[in-house]
């Protein structure tokens, strides 16, 4: 067989899911941006933050490129498309995808994956991780009207909880960071310095852009001064 | 007043709504592709070998995602909840894209306005990873050398650290005593056992957060 995984009828695959995301993205975007004019929020603001989205999510999105690039080696082009396009992520789709080869007898770093296998991955790539979204359907709005019920309740408690959630969020990442090498905790420290110096160059000196763009520029930045910690410590 | 409240009423109906439309279209399309796979290639992945890929990931991946919409849904609010859990990417885009969006714009998550701002940053950043990845689709010979040479590895593989430490300083300056419990758990934790999975560990961080903010909050420390 022709290398199947990079066939037409897989790139016309991938086509379609990501037409879909698009249009779902389109849609509730639109949905969001009507709210906010009845919600009074200038348009200003609401364009504002379609461009600084944007742009943040530009150094991530390369890192998923880079994801989609590692898995094409055995998987072909199309397949990590489809799944980076949708529910799933870089820590997920991997180990995923790794499970469900070896359960074959077979494993990704042959570049030869028979099709029954790649069946295989398929199906337990998107079967695994269907959780959040069937929850979601069935569950979410009961969920938020308890949220909403927190916040009426006692408003500063609800706000409170928000936040220390989000704390707990970054939380997690930041004693991974500081667990994970000199390279990590100096590249962890100087993005938390160039956010410092984005936001004293925004109120010092006056600099709105610093503000609207300081996480890019500060990730960038210290991800440019990985490169560095890592030639200079070779790797530690 | 009772106008505004009843507005406020019928978008949050109609978001859950249409939200719940989407999420079951996408299900839908989700689960067309393997089928698609089989059907056109005839290949049905037998019973024994499909569990036996699949039971490995559930066991892990199902109380990932549930916990995940217990954790990620009131900082997003509903109508960014119903997207990313569609465009996935949660804890290393969407969630700390939709943080920085409300940051920017001075809104308080979880509050009315949040919820907008929220949602049209995380369609905002649906958009571009797609546009990003279809790029990397057509360009794949001359994108591959460039992404995956030895010089950048370094900076992909800090990515993490590189996002939160900034993201870190913006929220822990504002909310440090919230973070003294869940940062000291979270750094024992990872000292013990380095390779331990952020995923799993991130409820953990959540509750001990909430668990010590709850604490102060009732002693008016906070």
């Amino acid at each position: 067989m022709a290398d199947y995984r990079n066939s037409t009828f897989m790139f016309v695959l991938g086509a379609i899911v990501a037409l879909f995301v698009t249009v779902q993205s389109i849609v509730f975007l639109r949905k969001a941006w009507q709210e906010g004019k009845r919600r009074g929020i200038a348009a200003e603001v609401m364009r504002k933050t379609v461009l600084s989205s944007a742009v943040f999510t530009l150094v991530p999105s390369l890192s998923i490129l880079l994801t989609m690039l590692t898995l094409s080696g055995a998987l072909g082009l199309a397949l990590p498309w489809i799944r980076l396009s949708v529910i799933g992520a870089v820590t997920y789709e991997l180990p995923a995808a790794e499970a469900a080869a070896q359960a074959m007898g077979a494993s990704l770093i042959i570049s030869d994956i028979p099709v029954s296998v790649f069946s295989v991955i398929t199906w337990v790539m998107t079967l695994g991780i269907m959780s959040g979204p069937i929850f979601i359907i069935f569950y979410f709005k009961k969920l938020q009207g308890r949220v909403n019920k927190i916040k009426v309740e006692d408003n500063r408690w609800g706000a409170l909880l928000i936040s220390a959630m989000f704390v707990g969020l970054i939380s997690s990442f930041l004693g991974s960071a500081l667990a994970g090498g000199v390279v990590s905790i100096l590249t962890l420290f100087s993005s938390a310095l160039l956010m410092v110096v984005c936001l004293m160059l925004e109120q010092k000196a006056g600099f709105k852009l610093f503000k609207d763009f300081a996480l890019p520029l500060s990730m960038i930045g210290a991800m440019a001064l990985a490169i560095l910690y890592s030639n200079l410590l070779g790797g530690i | 007043m009772e106008k505004t409240t009843r507005a406020n009423q019928s978008y949050e109906q109609s978001i859950h709504r249409i939200g719940r439309i989407w999420m079951s279209l996408a299900l839908l399309v989700i689960l067309a592709v393997p089928l698609a796979i089989s059907v056109n290639f005839q290949t049905w992945p037998a019973l024994g070998s499909l569990m036996g890929g699949l039971l490995p990931i559930m066991m892990i991946y199902v109380p990932i995602g549930i916990i995940e919409v217990i954790t990620f849904s009131p900082m997003l609010g509903s109508g960014a909840t119903y997207l990313a859990f569609t465009t996935g990417n949660l804890t290393n885009l969407k969630v700390p894209c939709a943080l920085n969006a409300m940051e920017i714009a001075e809104i308080e998550p979880g509050s009315d306005e949040g919820e907008v701002i929220s949602t049209i940053a995380v369609a905002a950043s649906s958009l571009v990873t797609n546009l990003v990845l279809v790029i990397g689709v057509l360009m794949f010979v001359q994108l591959a050398p460039i992404l995956s040479s030895p010089v950048l590895q370094p900076a992909f593989e800090n990515i993490l650290p590189a996002l939160f430490g900034a993201l870190g300083y913006l929220y822990i300056s504002k909310n440090w005593k919230l973070a003294v419990v869940p940062v000291s758990l979270m750094v024992v934790i990872f000292m013990i056992a380095p390779t331990a999975p952020v995923g799993i560990l991130i409820p953990v961080s959540a509750l001990s957060a909430i668990a010590a903010a709850r604490f102060m909050y009732n002693r008016k420390m906070i």
